[in-house]
This record gives C-alpha cells, sequence and structure tokens, in this order.
C-alpha cells in the first residue's frame, strides 16, 4: 500500500519539510552551494501558507533580516555554507547577545575559502562555536540522515524558542544533496515549542531583559503594547545600554549559563553497541553512516566495535562522551575535517592517548574501507 | 501628544556633544511623527551604529539598535514580517552609505517601504574624526591628516538612482522643512530617504576649521537652497534642498502579498 506520508527526498529538501512543521514564517537568504535547494524550495512553499521568503543581497543582509523578523513573532530561518556563514558571523553575535531565537542552517562544503564548493566537508564544526567574537555559548546540531535532518530541525527550531538563542543546524553536503526515505510524521507527533510570550499587560512595565527564575525571557512582539529597546550592547533588563560591571557581568554570565547549564537537556546522540565495545567509534553527520557501516559489518565477526553518534555538537556533551567511553581501549573520532571535534573527545575522555583520527580531507566521502584501514594501523595491523 | 511623550526620559541624558546637530534631528522627527497621529505602537526605529544611531535608545517606539551598517536589513525583516508597521531608520553617513551602501541601494531598489534618514554631517563621530564616504576631496580629518583624495558620494543622486521613490534633502538649520519632508518621507509608501546635512563641531568642525555649531549652521543656511532656485546656475557649488523625487510605484510589501495570493491559489 502507497503510504503518502513516504517522500524520497534530499536531506536540504528534508529541512525544509521540518522547518515548516516546526511553524517557519519567515526564511532569507542568498543563493551559495550546496544550500541553494532550502532557498528554492522555501521561495516556493512559504508563501503556499502566507509565510514570507526574500532574497536578500548578501548572506549578512541575510542573517539580520530573519533578526528583523523574529523580533516581530515570526520563526525564522536562513541557509548557507562556508563563505556565507563566515559573513554571518557578526550578525549571529548580535543573536546571541539581543537573545532573539532563530535557525541558521550550514550545509558544509571544503572550505577555507571559497574551497571545494560541491564537495563534502565537516570543517566548520569550530567555526559554529566560536566564529562570532567574545565569550559566548552556541547551539549547534547535526544529522546524519533524513529522518534526522527532519527532526533536528523540528528540535532546532524548539531548542532556539526555549533558549531564546540562535541555533545551528550543522549538515554536510553528502547529507544535504544525497536522496533517501523520508516518513513524515503527522501533526503533532512531534512537539513543538512556541515563543513563550510575556503575560505582562498594558500599562505594566515590562522588563524585556529580565529573566523569570527558570531563566526564561518572555518576549513582547515589536507591534505589541510592550515598547522596549534591543542592542547588541551590553543592556539592563529595559534592554538599554550599559557599561556598568555589574550589568556586564551578570548578563555574559547569563547568556552562557544558560547554554552550559542545560547541556544535558541539548545534548542529542545516538549510540550502538557501546555496552561492550572495546573500540568506540565517534562520529556525526554524513561520516557516520560510514562508521556505523563499519560497526555493523564487523559486528558478526565478533569484534568489539560501537558507534557514538552526536547530534548535539555543541554544547559539546563532555560528561555523556567521558561515561560512554570510560571502559574504551580505542576511541576512534570520525570526521571529515583535522580533527576539530577528536579535540573534545580528548578533552573529555580520561585518557587522551586513546583517542585517535580517522578523518579524510580531500572532498571525497569517507568510506567504511577509510576507516577499517585506519582502524587497522591503530591496532598495529597494518592496512 | 507632546513631543516629551516621545522620549524615554529614563535613558537621558544623550550621549550627543554640545552643538551636534543629531538632537535637532531628534526634534524635527518627533515633531513629524506628532503630526502624523499615530500609535506609538505603530512605529519601528531601526538604527545601526554610531552617534546618529543612539536616536533610537531615546524614542518611546520599538526599538532596534543593531550593528554597524545593517540597519535597513535588520529593518527589512521587520518590515516584512509584520507589513503594517511604520519603520524609520535613522543612520550616520558611514553606516548609511559606507559599510551599509549595498543595503541602502538593495532596500531602495525593491522599493520597501522603509524611511531611511540619513544623518551627514561628514565625518565619524564616535571613533574620533575619521573620513566618511561623505566627506568629499579636500577635507581633513584623522586619517586623512595631509588631505582627503576621496570624492564623496552625492546621497540624493545615488538614491535616486538605485530606484528609491521618494528622496528629499535638508539640514539642520531648516527645522520646518525638515519635520515637513521627514512627515512627508514617512507618509510615502515606499522606500524614501531623506538626507539631513547635520553638523558635526567636534570632530568635523575642529579638524576643518569650520567654526562653532553655529557657525556650521550658518554655512547650512548661506550654502544650500531650495530645489530650481536660479542661485544654482550662478554658483553650482551651491548645494539644493527639498523633494528630489516623488513617485508612485508598486511597494515590496504588497507585491509580496500578490505573491502570496498567487502560491495559495496554487499557480506558479
Amino acid at each position: 500500500m502507497k503510504n503518502k506520508n513516504i517522500k524520497f527526498v534530499q536531506g536540504n529538501e528534508a529541512c525544509v519539510e521540518g522547518a515548516l512543521y516546526a511553524g517557519l514564517d519567515f526564511f532569507a537568504g542568498y543563493p551559495i552551494t550546496p544550500s541553494t535547494e532550502i532557498a528554492e524550495l522555501l521561495s516556493y512553499r512559504l508563501p503556499q501558507k502566507g509565510g514570507k521568503f526574500i532574497q536578500m543581497e548578501d548572506e549578512i543582509a541575510s542573517m539580520c533580516t530573519i533578526i528583523g523578523a523574529s523580533l516581530t513573532g515570526s520563526k525564522v530561518m536562513t541557509a548557507t555554507s562556508g563563505p556565507g556563514f563566515s559573513l554571518m558571523q557578526e550578525a549571529l553575535g548580535y543573536a546571541i547577545m539581543a537573545e532573539i531565537p532563530c535557525v541558521i542552517v550550514n550545509v558544509q562544503r571544503g572550505g577555507p575559502s571559497t574551497g571545494i564548493p560541491t564537495h563534502v566537508s565537516q570543517g566548520d564544526v569550530n567555526q559554529a562555536r566560536w566564529g562570532t567574537h567574545g565569550d559566548h555559548a552556541i547551539v549547534t546540531i547535526t544529522a546524519s540522515n533524513h529522518q534526522d535532518v527532519f527532526e533536528t530541525t523540528v528540535d532546532a527550531f524548539n531548542i532556539s524558542e526555549t533558549y531564546r538563542t540562535p541555533v545551528i543546524l550543522l549538515y554536510d553536503e553528502v547529507v544535504g544533496h544525497m536522496r533517501e526515505r523520508l516518513l513524515m510524521p503527522e501533526q503533532g507527533e512531534l512537539p513543538l515549542v512556541e515563543r513563550l510570550r510575556t503575560s505582562v499587560r498594558e500599562g505594566v512595565d515590562y522588563h524585556p531583559y529580565l529573566p523569570r527564575e527558570d531563566g526564561r525571557l518572555p518576549m513582547s512582539d515589536f507591534g505589541g503594547v510592550h515598547r522596549y529597546n534591543v542592542t547588541g550592547l551590553f543592556h539592563d533588563m529595559w534592554g538599554f545600554p550599559s557599561d556598568n560591571p555589574k550589568i556586564v557581568h551578570g548578563l555574559l554570565r547569563h547568556l552562557v549559563d544558560k547554554i552550559q547549564n542545560n547541556v544535558n537537556q541539548i545534548a542529542r546522540f545516538k549510540e550502538y553497541f557501546l555496552e561492550d565495545a572495546e573500540c568506540i567509534l565517534i562520529s556525526y553527520g554524513s561520516s557516520a553512516r560510514s562508521a556505523n557501516h563499519v560497526v555493523a559489518s564487523r559486528r558478526p565477526r565478533g569484534e568489539r566495535l560501537g558507534l557514538l553518534e552526536l547530534q548535539t555538537l555543541w554544547p559539546f556533551p563532555y560528561d555523556l562522551v567521558r561515561e560512554k567511553c570510560a571502559n574504551a581501549k580505542y576511541v576512534v573520532v570520525v570526521e571529515m575535517n583535522m580533527g576539530q571535534i577528536m579535540q573534545e573527545v580528548r578533552k573529555a575522555v580520561d585518557r587522551p592517548e586513546k583517542v585517535f583520527l580517522a578523518n579524510r580531507i580531500d572532498g571525497v566521502f569517507i568510506t567504511p574501507t577509510n576507516i577499517r584501514d585506519i582502524l587497522r594501523l591503530i591496532q598495529g595491523k597494518g592496512v | 501628544m507632546a513631543i516629551k511623550d516621545f522620549l524615554r526620559e529614563r535613558f537621558f541624558p544623550h550621549i550627543w556633544c554640545p552643538g551636534c546637530g543629531h538632537g535637532i534631528v531628534l526634534n524635527s522627527l518627533l515633531r513629524a511623527i506628532e503630526k502624523l497621529g499615530m500609535s506609538k505602537n505603530e512605529i519601528v526605529v531601526v538604527s545601526g551604529i554610531g552617534c546618529s544611531s543612539r536616536i533610537s535608545g531615546y524614542v518611546d517606539f520599538h526599538t532596534l539598535h543593531t550593528i554597524h551598517g545593517r540597519a535597513l536589513a535588520f529593518a527589512t525583516g521587520v518590515k516584512m514580517s509584520l507589513p503594517e508597521l511604520n519603520v524609520i531608520v535613522p543612520m550616520g553617513d558611514g553606516d548609511a552609505l559606507s559599510i551599509g551602501g549595498n543595503h541602502f541601494i538593495h532596500a531602495a531598489r525593491r522599493n520597501i517601504d522603509l524611511t531611511a534618514i540619513v544623518m551627514n554631517n561628514r565625518i565619524y563621530g564616535m571613533t574620533g574624526g575619521q573620513y566618511s564616504p561623505l566627506s568629499g576631496y579636500g577635507t581633513l580629518a584623522t586619517t586623512a591628516p595631509y588631505t582627503n583624495i576621496d570624492y564623496a558620494f552625492d546621497t540624493v543622486e545615488l538614491a535616486a538612482a538605485a530606484g528609491a521613490s521618494f528622496v528629499a534633502r535638508s539640514t539642520t538649520y531648516h527645522v520646518q522643512q525638515l519635520t515637513k519632508i521627514l512627515r512627508q518621507a514617512i507618509l510615502h509608501e515606499g522606500f524614501s530617504v531623506v538626507e539631513v546635512l547635520s553638523q558635526c563641531p567636534t570632530y568635523f568642525g575642529i579638524q576643518n576649521r569650520a567654526g562653532s555649531a553655529v557657525d556650521m549652521m550658518e554655512y547650512f543656511k548661506n550654502n544650500t537652497i531650495p530645489i530650481g532656485s536660479k542661485a544654482k546656475k550662478e554658483n553650482p557649488d551651491l548645494i539644493e534642498r527639498g523633494v528630489f523625487v516623488e513617485k508612485e510605484m508598486p511597494e515590496y510589501c504588497s507585491e509580496y502579498d500578490k505573491i502570496i495570493e498567487r502560491a495559495m491559489k496554487g499557480r506558479t
């Protein structure tokens, strides 16, 4: 029987479906490979539901535009790749400082600079973490298959609304362009977080930047009854600029703590055969598919291999990685960069010297054979 | 409603130097808004970075103080997401036409209904007196200690060429005209640009021996003329004031509403 909820789509399309499911109202973007399909599809789909799409003059403008739209109460998103993501960094910091919910998709290609636009890489992991200047916390999520792309996209909107923070969806070219099955969840099947709006009535002093006891900040939409100031400067509870050391200290601590104190709530991961694993592969995004293939094909031969697939990259789940890898003899991080997540895994585990890197950085997708060869080398067996 | 009701007195004193022209622009802007009879909740002021951009904090509307040069991009998001809002975007000369030059021409090209005010004091004031793209050839600045060899943009010509459907210029001396023009600009449906020649006695004035704030305003009085004055033929260096462009053109958000209508009917 034909199931109309099953689609055969690109990862970029799964991201679009997830965003629309989450209630996306507004998208601004600029064409860039390999993310362009997201903009193309949304230019078609958004107006069908009364939403808005705009192609801006560059990625700087795109990022600024979605922040403006978010302030009126819209759920917003932009999508880009490395060079565009570089251009978005200043405004990304603004969204962090002014605590404005928004979702930024980066479908990674090879860099630096123009790099290798049509080929895969996972080189923007640290840029997602530290791309914008100054101390800050950030949420970055990824996925290895289209069902998870859909779900992590929904999750990105939910996290963004919950913590009033930008969320980066860090996919890669293979996930973005590969086609596979997507089973569309029914409405109501996945939880959706709507914007928390203030209950303060008209005429009563509303403090837009005074967190509630639970740390959350109820918003008031632009155009509503509360008029307040939004700025990228350090600001007081009214949103007015301040260089008072107490206020500066308190705000920066709030911005970092609201994310870092919720690492466990934000952490998404999947695990395969970890219980008795001697060798644990840690991977994320498309490279986790090859890692998973290695584990699944070697297990029947009695090799005690396991896989920890990370979906939340930032805030990095150090405690989770430490616990999961406590009994492993080797930990091999499989990624398509020079070891950006491997560095974090080394910080997390009891013995950093047991952590190895299985990578590929030539724009070619890392294969199960590549990983198996590296595993043999680590085990002293030769290729 | 009195002008005072539009100010957030809690946030005063303001940061502007004695003699700065920006307070006069603020005064004219609020007088223009007062005459419109809009609710304060319908007005959004979006600004960037610089002395001029602090204007947003002082007014009791929805205010968005953003990053350098990008005010028009933020404003585009606000306006397109909620077109019933009146969005006013005060910017400095560097903010609007140097770092923000690209957004300026593209907002004009789209004819999105924003009111862009370029408070042109021909200098970067907040960073202490560097030349801007409106300083002009032969001026002095902390980054042009010998002389400035950069030519200035003509804001009016640039805006008109980029497609703005309302383009005007006035000065901080001509406050009656300025108030009237700002009111027209806010009421205009489409992208409107108002260039206001404003004085910075602290940096532009001292470095260029332009005298006190009063002297600088005197200069605006003596060196500007209404559009079409005969005096311009005799002295081409005189700067024209008034409304240069005012035309009816499809506005961007209204056009997008038609896209939505089409998409909902299933037509591509």
